[in-house]
């Protein structure tokens, strides 16, 4: 595949999927939760605009909904309450000692080797345009797992979780052009109810033990302390 | 005719061990130079018969009536061991020149210089009959010769308890390696009918087959080279022999390992599979990290050297690795410059160890130090080891225009050439593996200025290195053919190269009409569009600039006037204040802290009036490699505790013994009926 | 390749362009100074300041620390040898000069770990604390830079299917639009890493002299009159080396790569521009990062080398697909 024959919106496509996968990483790498939190913002803005371009690329109108879906969701809508949640739970300029961040990174691009060798065997079945943007789904999906793993702050694995789900909606997007339209209504409702349920969760948490560490929670095995 | 060469260099070394059995009679002096005499005739035949058919690439072949009654010995000199036996020939002589001054300390010593000088020659001769060998049972034989011998020469200092312990481990692990080198040739004679290299060559193995003799045989000479996580006798043993012995055990014994590697991967299998090299490039890179990392850390001259020894092959075989993985997706021109990536460095790291093996032998003879914290400002007291020295350093940093360099500027470029795969992982992983060896090459720079820096640079940190004299003019010798040679081999590469080619015509049928093509001046590993070099041009422009430089600058100059160094205006500067090795290394060992084991105590003593005022520090720092806790005291203690399991068999009592042997013989005759 | 000249005229042009790029070398420097100036509102300095700082140098009297050795005195000589033989294998003006055939991308930062090499063996020599500290953090610094440069490196020889500088202009040059990720990413690595190396903020610090924060000045602390004058104009041209490099292989236009009068004039203003645009940036980075800790460098490198990777990963993955 010769990236100089394809047009300038396919080739945006690629760019803005690069993108992606960037913002992803760029997760993995913050400490502090506002910018965990912007960072995830530009994850839904460029996986919006993802998605109208491959409506655009392959002609699939009803894409330019979801792009506009997401967007509203993911970029504003998600970002929003979490900045609200993170305000009132006042723990905007938390900074989360992360055990060997170089180390996180690498693993990361291990991860995205993974996918693409895990990716390798569908792309050759693929005949879509957008065929090689499915590794990079993946990896962002992987990518979502290894920041919940890697943090403690249950704000932190909150957006890991979000952002799996970024990954899962991705990988539909450039592996099939989209689920049906009324499947990704029902999904983007329960992403929204499963944030509603968190914020409330997290006050719960810190009611109980008084922190948002989820190693804390270890307290509450039989096993005690 | 070269064959008789190669045979007069085998049997000048064994007259060298010989002779050196008279050491330590009276006119021990005349034997100590005989010794090094013969071992240097042997040397001059070695490199020339080896490069003879090297050159010529000549192929001969002859049977010896010794050996077995049924398996003569079957010797062969071909381009391959030609190329191994020039490396050996050349280190050889470097040693013959130093030896003579560097022994005569251990003269009336201890230790009698007869054994050693009987071992060094039995040494030789079994380096130089692997090389020759062309049947199992022979390459079998040379190889023991070689690792008993090697044995004696590393506990030659045998009153000292870490030595002998040292020795045990280094002959436990050649052992070990030795027995899987003997499965993979029983496989390989399984399938060609007999012990002859000719047949293993002849034999079609399965694929299955295949792959197993090429792991064992990975495994066997993985051991021998000092590869990671089998490295450990490695920095154990090299550093406790008299260093001219180091010099020959890290410069050209490891390197009769890779040879063993080669001839039976490319040679005896012969149908390379990627996935072989896959592996091969993975333990190489890791070999040559972990090698550079753990260099880093030591502060014993010599144990560093060993270290870097296993980086250094590390980047040989990440070399083999990549030309395996081409070689095995039918890309044979790759496959090549990948070869001769690892062939340049193979010859390149025998010259620049030798000569900085010899280098810390010069530094020990003087100061009878090993320990970089008791030395420094060595250059003031020893100029032409100093500058020898230097020489070796930059070559090992892979600093260009010298010789290191050139090996790695074609690792890289083999690694380049990814976007031919045909497999898109393979494309991915082959880049990092080359960033990572960029990582291991400022890495060593790193560890070489620690070393030139504390050793021969600032002040002498001790009253010995500060009263140092200059080391005879036969030991300047040896280590300043070596220096010559990584200049040399630095700035004619394509030169080498075109004599180095007649490897990969004998094992592949093939080279690149590339490499050379564009005369000695440019280096082109593919084509000239793709990627050149031309070192002769850089040596040149350094040169001018330097002395333009010089000459413009320095001609109206007045005199340089010497002051004081800038101290905070606290009084004058000590040598304690410099500094330390472990200083040096401190930021980089808490970058990768979790790659060594790390033991750190600081003891801060306050003193008694105000007693925030601090009157003395005291610092402790143990670093270890975690492939001891984590791989060998596990394997250790496994086969102590099924000893100890069997152990329970042997009660002492006779009857249970003699019911021991009527059981066996019962179920013996059960089988049989 | 087109046009190929006449090897005499060629030969002569290389020189002629390797004389203008270490002349031009200082003046850059006083042009980020000015720039700088003014952006932080202080009286800015003239624009050939730095000439003039180096004229009084080299007309100094050397002042040498009792210990020096002879490798001391050389190292000024081999360090700035070295950053001229890298300027002349940079194409500035003109693409195609048979220079740059001398070596490629991988022996260019084969020059600068030797000047850093013998810069660092030079601050041991004299046997002060502050020499081997600067000597330490600088190798340790390098040793992490090296990998992310060469993996930036990597990903544009991978594009271009060369490591040869002049090949990988005209490749860049005559590709036309094509939006890379890959490209984006090897830029934004090559960036960091070149305000790693040449110890600009927030990794050093190129104007403090305060002991414990500095690091290329503490090597060169000893250093005095010619000697220092070197020093500085080589890492002068170190920098002018990295400026010209990201604005050559990223925004090639305008270089000549035909030897006419036409073609080099505008060759010389193209360069001009994309230099002094450049170093504003650099200018604007400066004034608004903060001087980073030792020990949080690392993380800064490595993320530069991730950088670097994902250019790689991205060029493998999305750009030539399986």
């Amino acid at each position: 595949m010769n990236l100089a024959q394809l047009t300038l919106y396919h080739q945006a496509l690629l760019f803005a999927a690069a993108l992606v996968l960037f913002t992803s990483f760029i997760m993995l790498a913050t400490a502090r939760i506002q910018p965990l939190i912007y960072a995830f913002a530009w994850q839904g803005t460029l996986l919006a605009v993802v998605t109208a371009l491959v409506a655009l690329v392959s002609d699939h109108p009803h894409l330019y909904i979801s792009a506009l879906l997401t967007f509203g969701l993911k970029a504003l809508l998600i970002p929003w309450m979490l900045h609200r949640l993170a305000l009132r739970l006042n723990i905007m300029h938390e900074i989360e000692q992360i055990a060997h961040p170089s180390i996180m990174l690498m693993a990361g691009a291990v991860l995205v080797i993974f996918s693409y060798y895990v990716a390798t065997p569908i792309v050759h079945l693929s005949t879509l345009v957008t065929r090689n943007t499915i590794a990079v789904s993946m990896a962002v999906v992987l990518l979502g797992m290894l920041l919940m793993v890697s943090r403690r702050k249950a704000v932190a694995q909150v957006i890991g979780f979000m952002s799996i789900e970024n990954g899962l909606f991705f990988a539909a997007v450039v592996a099939t052009y989209g689920m049906p339209m009324i499947v990704e209504i029902g999904i983007a409702f329960d992403v929204l109810v499963a944030m509603v349920l968190f914020g409330v969760f997290f006050f719960q948490i810190r009611a109980s033990i008084d922190s948002l560490d989820v190693d804390r929670l270890n307290r509450l095995s039989e096993k005690g302390e | 005719m070269a064959l008789n060469i190669a045979y007069l260099a085998v049997i000048a070394a064994l007259a060298s061990a010989a002779v050196a059995l008279g050491a330590d009679f009276r006119r021990s002096g005349l034997a100590r130079i005989a010794m090094f005499l013969l071992l240097g005739v042997s040397g001059v035949a070695a490199t020339v018969a080896g490069g003879w058919a090297l050159l010529e690439n000549l192929k001969l072949t002859e049977q010896l009536a010794l050996g077995l009654p049924w398996l003569h010995w079957h010797l062969r000199l071909d381009a391959l061991s030609g190329f191994f036996f020039a490396v050996v020939g050349l280190l050889l002589v470097a040693v013959s020149l130093y030896g003579p001054a560097y022994v005569r300390e251990l003269e009336g010593g201890k230790q009698p210089l007869a054994v050693l000088g009987l071992f060094t020659g039995l040494f030789a001769a079994g380096m130089l009959l692997v090389l020759l060998a062309d049947d199992a049972f022979a390459f079998m034989v040379a190889w023991e010769l070689m690792s008993v011998s090697s044995y004696f020469l590393v506990t030659h200092q045998h009153q000292n308890a870490p030595n002998r312990r040292a020795g045990f481990l280094y002959l436990l692990m050649a052992h070990v390696g030795a027995l899987a080198i003997l499965l993979g040739f029983g496989v390989l004679a399984g399938h060609g009918g007999n012990f002859t290299f000719d047949a293993m060559r002849a034999a079609d193995l399965p694929p299955l087959w295949a792959s197993i003799a090429f792991a064992l045989a990975f495994f066997g000479f993985g051991m021998k080279a000092g590869l990671v996580p089998v490295h450990a006798w490695l920095p154990e043993a090299h550093p406790v022999a008299p260093s001219h012995i180091s010099a020959l055990m890290s410069g050209v014994m490891l390197k009769v390992a890779i040879y063993g590697f080669i001839r039976v991967s490319y040679d005896l299998i012969g149908d390379i599979q990627w996935q072989w090299g896959l592996a091969v490039l993975i333990v190489g890179t890791l070999s040559a990290l972990l090698g550079v990392l753990y260099t880093l850390m030591q502060n014993d001259l010599k144990r560093l050297l060993a270290y870097s020894s296993v980086e250094n092959i590390g980047i040989v075989f990440m070399g083999l690795g990549l030309s395996m993985i081409f070689l095995g997706t039918d890309h044979p021109v790759l496959g090549v410059i990948g070869l001769i990536a690892a062939l340049y460095h193979v010859l390149n790291h025998a010259v620049f160890k030798g000569l900085l093996f010899l280098g810390a032998g010069a530094v020990q003879y003087r100061t009878h130090e090993r320990d970089l914290e008791r030395m420094g400002g060595l250059i003031h007291r020893m100029p032409a080891t100093a500058a020898l020295f230097l020489i070796g350093c930059v070559s090992i940093a892979a600093l260009p225009p010298f010789n290191g360099f050139v090996s790695e500027w074609l690792t890289f470029q083999t690694a380049l050439q990814t976007p031919k795969l045909e497999s898109g992982v393979l494309r991915a992983i082959l880049p990092i593996a080359a960033a990572l060896l960029a990582l291991t090459g400022a890495l060593a720079a790193a560890a070489f200025v620690k070393v030139y820096g504390v050793a021969f640079l600032g002040k002498a940190r001790e009253r010995r290195a500060g009263h140092a004299r200059e080391v005879p003019a036969g030991m300047l010798a040896g280590m300043g053919l070596l220096a010559v040679l990584c200049l040399v081999l630095g700035i004619l590469p394509t030169t080498v190269i075109g004599v180095l080619e007649n490897v990969p015509r004998l094992l592949l049928g093939q080279v690149p009409p590339s490499l050379t093509a564009h005369g000695w001046l440019w280096l082109t590993p593919v084509s000239a569009e793709v990627a050149s070099y031309s070192a002769p041009l850089v040596l040149a422009a350094i040169a001018i600039t330097f002395f333009v430089g010089r000459v413009l600058l320095r001609r109206k100059a007045n005199p340089v006037r010497r002051g004081a160094p800038w101290d905070c205006g606290f009084g004058p500067l000590n040598a304690r204040m410099q500094y330390t090795a472990a200083a040096f290394a401190q930021p980089i060992r808490r970058v990768f802290g979790p790659v060594w084991k790390v033991q750190e105590q600081v003891e801060v003593t306050h003193a008694e009036a105000p007693v925030t005022l601090v009157s003395g520090i005291r610092h402790q720092l143990h670093i270890s490699d975690w492939s001891w806790f984590k791989l060998y005291e596990p394997i250790g203690r496994l086969v102590l505790a099924g000893a100890r399991r069997i152990g329970r068999l042997h009660s002492g009592s006779i009857r249970t013994y003699l019911m021991y042997s009527f059981a066996t013989l019962l179920l013996l005759l059960w089988i049989v009926t | 390749m087109s046009a190929v000249p006449e090897p005499a005229v060629a030969w002569l042009l290389a020189a002629v362009q390797t004389l203008l790029f270490i002349a031009a070398a200082p003046l850059l420097a006083g042009w980020v100074k000015r720039v700088k100036c003014h952006m932080q509102n202080r009286a800015a300095p003239a624009l050939i300041q730095p000439y003039r700082d180096l004229a009084k140098l080299f007309g100094k009297d050397v002042v040498m620390a009792e210990n020096a050795s002879w490798l001391f005195r050389a190292t000024p000589y081999v360090v700035f040898g070295a950053f001229v033989l890298a300027a002349a294998v940079v194409p500035l003006v003109a693409a195609h000069l048979p220079t740059a055939a001398i070596a490629d991308m991988i022996v260019l930062v084969g020059f600068f770990a030797l000047a850093r090499f013998f810069l660092a063996l030079a601050a041991m020599d004299i046997g002060t604390a502050f020499g081997g500290m600067g000597a330490s953090r600088e190798m340790t610094i390098a040793s992490l830079a090296e990998p992310a440069m060469l993996m930036a490196v990597f990903t544009l020889a991978m594009i271009a299917a060369t490591t040869n500088l002049s090949v990988v202009i005209e490749h860049n040059l005559h590709a036309g639009l094509v939006l890379r990720p890959s490209l984006l990413f090897a830029l934004l690595a090559l960036a960091m890493v070149a305000v790693a190396e040449t110890g600009r903020i927030p990794v050093d610090n190129p104007a403090t002299h305060l002991e414990l924060t500095m690091i290329h000045e503490a090597m060169i602390l000893e250093y005095s009159a010619r000697h220092l004058a070197l020093i500085e104009w080589a890492s002068q041209i170190k920098l002018m080396i990295y400026a010209a490099l990201i604005a050559n292989i990223f925004w090639p236009w305008g270089i000549a790569e035909e030897f006419t009068v036409a073609a080099l004039a505008l060759g010389t203003v193209a360069i001009s521009a994309k230099l002094a645009l450049l170093a504003i940036v650099l200018v604007v980075w400066e004034t608004v990062m903060a001087k980073m800790r030792l020990f949080r460098v690392p993380q800064f490198l490595g993320f530069a080398f991730l950088l670097a990777l994902l250019g790689m990963l991205t060029h493998v993955i999305l750009e030539t697909g399986a």
